[in-house]
């Protein structure tokens, strides 16, 4: 059988289906260079993790080393399939520079020691600063790549243990309005849709979701019902022409920092045009009458003009969007990552509440997050939350979490909402936060204005750890550094975005001395001391098993209900979605079905808050607006971005993906395969901009904002007049440097983006910044950077 | 002038303070960065209704400044550099806790003076003026809450961190 390039083809072969039958079953495979499945010694049951997807696979080994992967057939989630970052991205496993050893700073130099000298110093800096500043000085940043369980003991230990607000994942960065979105609309976190829903519907709507590059696979799915019979009608919302956009019905490219005004017309339409489920309003929502007011303001042509897209093209998508009978919508960073972000995928819920499409096949949304366990770390409270979507603001249920972890429920702070990533760099910048402990994450590349975040990160006063696999750019400012292991090396579980549980079971061992987050964690926690109110230890358990099944009590009757899964019944499992219990033994696909939501005053997570000011609502507010719980609808006025163009930065400066990395290409820089496809960083110009300049393909371009320079190469062509584009992968780790530029002009695009987020879900903006661009130097004589396979891509050329 | 005029005059007073105020707070949070754009974005609302306070004025044979007052941009400059300097201490948080406080105070006034005016057009009948009211006043509510919430929000640090 030829094998398909799945770097030039990344969805691979076509499989297509019509509306209500089962997706075809498709298995990709890749293994090391001259290997066969006959020379496999053992496959290990895992799932993907360099994306949000949650695809089913099984690591190939043979001596006791990663070989390869192949997707699992029976895979609720994949049907066999695979991206191209899963298919080559287990080589980075193997890299020759995986950290090994614990490192610790001596003069001024990182320098390896053993686990114990390394512990010590990072669990005796913590009870040092505990005694000496109590323990508002200690801050957690995690990730939304560790396991359940791995969130789940941090969480105690930060919450339970030390005491301490300030705790947060990347998540941050990537999912917040996801969550933020849904508690808004639905007073609690949990994902409506489910991917099967895709199967079922007649118009799919991507808002902001590039979804042909962040989740390969799922945008195969699409695919597969586009070539087949009765295809969906695609809407697309996005500034850049992507596969998705090629793929669609209707394209709107509106200018960056208008996805309200855009939402807010498709929302007039759908009620001017009374598209409206009147039954299904009155039933299970409040809050309609103050949307038709808010969307009053908004007919179609006002929005056109402030978005700057066709007025046909908006009641086109209204039209579509109002007389589809299985609608699914999906968000993703386009409206997260951007200006008003939980105002505007709130207005997303809001289509499909107006339009009853919840809780039933082919209608369904999607908040989407961006890494493969990003739903956990928001679960298990590792992102500030409290676990098991407990609601800080009820006092019963952080009772309740006292009895769970057997402390005093005034030992976990509830006093006001948990300390966000940016605010927690803020206490670290002002010197009242001196101990942070990051783990899976890289802020010295993926936080905004990133001169600013190297100087917080170096301050003497500061002591940084850094639990990671590579010496990361972070990890060469840390006083210690914890080599951890990844993926393939310790079992435990993770959740999807449609709630999909997968186990992914230990394949090899870690490098070196290298060890488990999980491992690492308990080991910090025994250092401490920290124990419950009998003196016992806090952290009871030893292994990923052991914490799994404390995730299980924890979880026990809140919405994410864990009781019905245990590692055996995943075991040989094409994933499971929660809840899981007495009533869904199977799993649930679909929740939210007959307009039945988790909103009571009592038992949900959040009680809302303002989406322009960010302010919680109280209790007492709450219940008056929704006492039967209902779902709420939400409306938004548009507020104007804080950074406008002007004549000294004329561009709008976006940043995002390409399909061949993750994150800040710690792993898929090293996967040969992927960091040949996009091996340097470089800059979408629209052809109209470019020919103005005087530009050409290739050309080294500066982009500047008030904050910084990058220096790239001109692609034309992918992004709407006006604006230019970043992807953000690119930091310095494999530059001469190491975590910075060595010159004025970075690579990061982070060197350039603004310290600014989201009132309502803290999530910071990347797609809005005022830029100027200028030519360096010419590319006429340089390399060509264009590739050959971005013709197959579609996407930047 | 009658009484009226007198309760317009003096919301457009108090939300035209409010504003400088919340400008104000902006420009010495530079480094905070969410007070540093919230306080900008809820200043709007108050430059808005200043704005419309201006325009009813006109009816009550009131010259009311449409605009808000505001510092000279140099100043304004002052304070965000001075801002950004103290960006790295953390007892300078003191200082907003205050500010904070003079906003809730300010804001509490100036709902006050919205609940005048709405029970006034309310007892006149003055259609008009109730809409104001009504479209304005749940803003300084917003802006109320804002303050007590950022307030709670930075207290526990400033106060109990060293």
């Amino acid at each position: 059988m030829a094998e398909t390039d799945r770097i030039a083809e990344p969805w691979g072969t076509r499989t297509p289906y019509a509306p209500g039958e089962p997706w075809p079953v498709r298995v990709d495979r890749q293994l090391a260079e001259g290997l066969t499945e006959e020379d496999i010694d053992s496959w290990a049951q895992s799932a993907t993790i360099l994306h949000s997807n949650g695809d089913g696979l099984d690591i190939a080994v043979k001596d006791g080393r990663i070989v390869g992967v192949r997707g699992r057939e029976i895979d609720r989630v994949n049907h066999g399939r695979l991206g191209p970052k899963d298919l080559f991205g287990w080589q980075a496993n193997n890299a020759a520079d995986r950290l090994a050893r614990p490192l610790i700073r001596r003069g001024g130099e990182l320098v390896a020691t053993g686990w114990d000298t390394a512990m010590d110093a990072v669990a005796g800096r913590t009870a040092q600063l505990l005694e000496e500043r109590g323990p508002s000085s200690i801050g957690f940043y995690t990730s939304g790549q560790l396991f359940l369980e791995e969130y789940y003991t941090l969480a105690l230990i930060g919450h339970g243990g030390i005491g301490t607000n300030h705790m947060d994942g990347n998540t941050r960065l990537c999912t917040a309005t996801a969550a933020e979105a849904l508690k808004a609309s639905f007073a609690c976190d949990g994902q409506p849709g489910s991917y099967t829903d895709i199967d079922h519907a007649d118009v799919i709507a991507l808002y902001g979701h590039n979804m042909a590059e962040t989740q390969t696979v799922l945008w195969s799915r699409i695919l597969d019902r586009l070539a087949g019979p009765n295809p969906p009608k695609i809407i697309c919302i996005d500034p850049r022409s992507t596969p998705v956009a090629q793929a669609a019905t209707i394209h709107l490219a509106p200018k960056p920092g208008t996805n309200v005004p855009l939402m807010n017309a498709l929302l007039h339409e759908i009620v001017a045009n009374d598209c409206v489920d009147h039954d299904y309003v009155t039933r299970h929502t409040v809050g309609f009458d103050e949307l038709t007011k808010q969307v009053h303001d908004w007919p179609v042509e006002r929005a056109a003009e402030a978005c700057d897209v066709s007025a046909d093209d908006i009641r086109e998508a209204a039209r579509l969007v109002g007389r589809a009978e299985r609608l699914v919508s999906t968000v993703l960073q386009g409206f997260y990552q951007s200006h008003q972000a939980t105002a505007a995928a709130v207005q997303v819920n809001n289509v499909h509440l107006v339009r009853g499409m919840l809780g039933k096949p082919g209608c369904g949304v999607l908040q989407m997050n961006g890494q493969p366990s990003a739903q956990n770390t928001r679960e298990c409270g590792a992102d500030g939350d409290l676990p098991g979507f407990r609601n800080w603001s009820n006092e019963e249920h952080v009772k309740d979490l006292g009895r769970v972890w057997n402390i005093d429920h005034m030992q976990i702070p509830h006093y006001s909402q948990p300390t966000h990533l940016m605010n927690i760099m803020r206490y670290v910048e002002d010197g009242s936060i001196r101990f942070l402990y990051v783990s899976g994450t890289n802020p010295a590349v993926s936080l905004p204005e990133l001169a600013r975040v190297r100087q917080i990160l170096s301050q003497d006063r500061l002591f940084l750890v850094v639990q990671d696999i590579f010496l990361s750019e972070t990890a060469q400012l840390a006083d210690v550094v914890l080599p951890a292991a990844t993926w393939g090396e310790k079992t435990g579980t993770f959740t999807n975005a449609d709630r999909t549980v997968h186990l992914s079971e230990k394949a090899v061992e870690p490098p070196g001395e290298a060890r488990s987050d999980l491992e690492i964690f308990i080991d910090y926690a025994h250092r401490l001391g920290l124990t419950d109110k009998d003196d016992q230890p806090l952290v009871k358990w030893t292994d990923a098993e052991g914490a799994f099944e404390a995730w299980k009590e924890c979880s026990a009757g809140r919405p994410c209900d864990y009781t019905g899964l245990s590692y055996d019944k995943l075991r040989g499992s094409g994933g499971i979605q929660w809840p899981v219990n007495d009533e869904h033994p199977d799993g649930t696909e679909h929740i939210y079905v007959d307009g039945e939501f988790w909103s009571d005053p009592s038992y949900c997570e959040n009680y809302g808050r303002d989406l322009v000011t960010g302010a919680s609502l109280e209790p007492t507010e709450y219940e008056a607006m929704n006492p039967h719980g209902k779902a709420v609808i939400k409306a938004a006025e548009y507020v104007p971005p804080h950074e406008q163009t002007s004549e000294g930065y004329p561009f709008i400066l976006t940043t995002g993906r390409t399909i061949y990395h993750f994150h800040t290409r710690t792993k898929t820089g090293r996967a040969p395969q992927l960091e040949r496809a996009a091996p340097e960083v470089w800059v979408e110009v629209a052809s109209g901009d470019a020919r103005e300049h005087g530009w050409t393909e290739g050309d080294l371009l500066r982009i500047s904002t008030a904050r910084g320079r990058v220096e790239a190469k001109l692609r034309i062509g992918g992004v709407r007049p006006g604006v230019v584009f970043l992807p953000f992968h690119y930091g310095y780790w494999d530059t001469a440097c190491g975590y910075k530029p060595e010159a004025d002009d970075g690579r990061a695009a982070n060197e350039l983006t603004i310290t600014d987020w989201d009132p309502a879900s803290k999530q910071p903006l990347f797609k809005n910044a005022a830029a100027k661009v200028e030519r360096v130097s010419s590319g006429a004589d340089a390399t060509a950077v264009a590739l050959e396979n971005a013709g197959a891509v579609g996407g930047p050329q | 002038m009658t009484k009226t005029a007198l309760a317009i005059r003096e919301l457009h007073r108090s939300e035209n303070h409010l504003a400088g105020q919340l400008l104000r707070m902006s420009e010495r949070n530079k480094a905070n960065h969410e007070i540093f754009h919230l306080a900008r974005d809820l200043a709007r609302w108050s430059c808005e209704h200043v704005h419309e306070l201006a325009r009813v004025g006109h009816d009550y044979d009131l010259e009311l400044d449409a605009e808000a007052s505001h510092d000279p941009s140099i100043v304004a400059k002052m304070r965000q550099k001075g801002s950004e300097l103290l960006g790295g201490h953390h007892d300078p948080g003191l200082l907003l806790l205050a500010d904070l406080r003079k906003t809730h105070r300010m804001a509490a006034g100036v709902s006050l003076d919205w609940e005048i005016l709405a029970q006034t057009a309310q007892a006149l009948k003055d259609r008009g003026l109730l809409a104001l009211s009504r479209r304005c006043h749940p803003q300084t509510l917003r802006q109320l809450r804002w303050a007590n919430e950022t307030l709670k929000e930075n207290a526990p640090q400033i106060i109990a961190t060293p």
